[in-house]
This record gives structure tokens, C-alpha cells and sequence, in this order.
């Protein structure tokens, strides 16, 4: 499944996606940044509710195919800015992780 | 390749939320170079967590990365206040960092723990009240 393929599912939508076709392999979920940097595999789709402006640091290098803010946690738009800059793509949805977690579990 | 490649930058200790620029930097310069993506990854999470550690425990630093045909080089520089108890520090969950540091998500206590196991060789010299120096090596061939 790619990205562009979670948001034909109503409950997610795109804040930012400069790669849509990036396809999501396994999910990753956590708020740790250090911690999911360790343990996130590259093209994860990684569920979390962290939204300051280091999470495109680790998204970046921990390679994920997205990251997905869950419980309709949001970012500014200097974020949303950065993400396209460095092709993060970056999902929300008002769902909780665990109804996220269990939507994707369903699709990948 | 004969002679390596060399990247120096400066890690900004004041400035929290460009933290991780240098490690963006080597990605994208290895993503060039061609190194497998597993290297760049491994390359890429290690010194993440060291220019980290530098700006949240030591005001910044200096960092030199270099790749030869056999391996990538980091070499973390700081004049922070040094590791008191190197043994302490690389066992997971250990922390020292503050409760700001830990309310952005960092500070769990796996920094030291994933700089070790993202590369091959790493070495700590560290002395308090004088600074620390971390080389780290991931072998590519």
C-alpha cells in the first residue's frame, strides 16, 4: 500500500505529501524520539502524537514512509513547510493510535 | 576513492529545532555518493543522536565526517561538561537531560544506546569539566 493509497480512507487526510507514491511496508508507533529513531524501520508508517519540528529529523533519517499524527494533534506551517522541503510526507486523523494502528493493520 | 571525503560542520548549541541539520547534510551527500541505504541509515541515526546529545547536554560542537572506500568516520567534538560515568550513560534509559528536554521527545535515555548500535566501532574520550569526543565508524565493504 502507498500512501496516496491510506488516504482513499476517509479517516485519514493529507497535510503534506510530496510523495505519495512511497509505499508504507510495517507500522511503527511511539513518542520517544530517540526511541523510535532505534527501532523504526525504513518505510514505516510511524503513528505518534509528537509534533514539534524534530520529528522530520527522525523521520527523515529513520527513512519512514509518513508519519502519521493521530488524535487530531496538528503542526504549524512552518513545519508543513519543511516536510515538502525535505519530502516527508505527513498524514492526520482525528482516530486514536490504537483505531489508527488497527485501520492500517487492515490495509498493509 | 583513494583519499577520503571530508564534511565538517558546527552544531549550534542554542538552536534546539535546527538540531539534526549536519546529520541531514551527511544523508543527502552519501544519497549522492551512492552508499546502500541500510549504510546511510545506520550513518545517519548515529550521528543524529551525537549532534543531539551535543546541543542538549553540551552547547553544541563540532562535527567531521569522513568516508573513505572502507567506512564512514564521525568525529563529535565538544567542550561540554563531560561524561561523568561513560558506563552509566550507555545503558538504556538512563538520562540526564530535563524535563523541557524530555517534554520534545528526547531524552529517553537511548542516545549513547543507538550511537552504539548503529555503528561498528565507537570510542568515547570524555573528560568532566573539559568536554567529550566520540568516534564512531560504520563499515561499508
Amino acid at each position: 500500500m502507498t500512501v496516496s493509497d491510506l488516504l482513499k480512507n476517509e479517516n485519514f487526510s493529507s497535510v503534506t505529501l510530496p510523495d505519495g507514491d512511497r509505499v508504507i511496508k510495517d507500522v511503527y508507533i511511539g513518542d520517544l524520539l530517540s526511541w523510535v529513531m532505534g527501532r523504526a524501520k525504513s518505510d514505516d508508517a510511524w503513528i505518534t502524537i509528537m509534533s514539534n519540528v524534530n520529528i522530520l529529523a527522525v523521520a527523515s533519517l529513520a527513512d519512514t514512509a509518513c508519519i502519521i499524527l493521530a488524535e487530531g494533534v496538528t503542526v504549524d506551517e512552518s513545519i508543513k513547510a519543511t516536510a515538502i522541503d525535505k519530502e516527508i510526507n505527513i498524514i492526520s486523523t482525528n482516530l486514536s493510535i490504537y483505531e489508527a494502528a488497527v485501520i492500517l493493520n487492515g490495509m498493509i | 576513492m583513494s583519499e577520503a571525503l571530508k564534511f565538517h560542520f558546527d552544531v549550534d548549541g542554542n538552536d534546539f529545532t535546527s538540531a539534526g541539520h549536519a546529520s541531514v547534510m551527511v544523508k543527502k551527500n552519501l544519497r549522492q555518493l551512492g552508499l546502500p541505504p541500510e549504510k546511510i541509515r545506520q550513518v545517519s541515526i548515529a550521528m543524529y543522536e551525537g549532534e543531539i546529545n551535543m546541543v542538549i547536554h553540551a552547547g553544541g560542537g563540532v562535527a567531521d565526517v569522513s568516508v573513505t572506500e572502507d567506512y564512514v568516520e564521525i568525529v563529535l567534538k565538544d567542550n561540554g561538561p563531560g561524561i561523568k560515568d561513560i558506563e552509566q550513560a550507555m545503558q538504556e534509559g538512563f538520562s540526564t537531560a530535563t524535563e523541557n528536554i524530555r517534554s520534545l521527545g528526547f531524552g529517553a535515555g537511548m542516545g549513547l544506546p543507538n550511537m552504539k548500535r548503529y555503528s561498528d566501532f565507537m570510542e568515547i574520550d570524555s573528560t568532566v569539566g573539559v568536554g567529550t569526543t566520540i568516534t564512531m565508524r560504520v563499515n561499508i565493504n
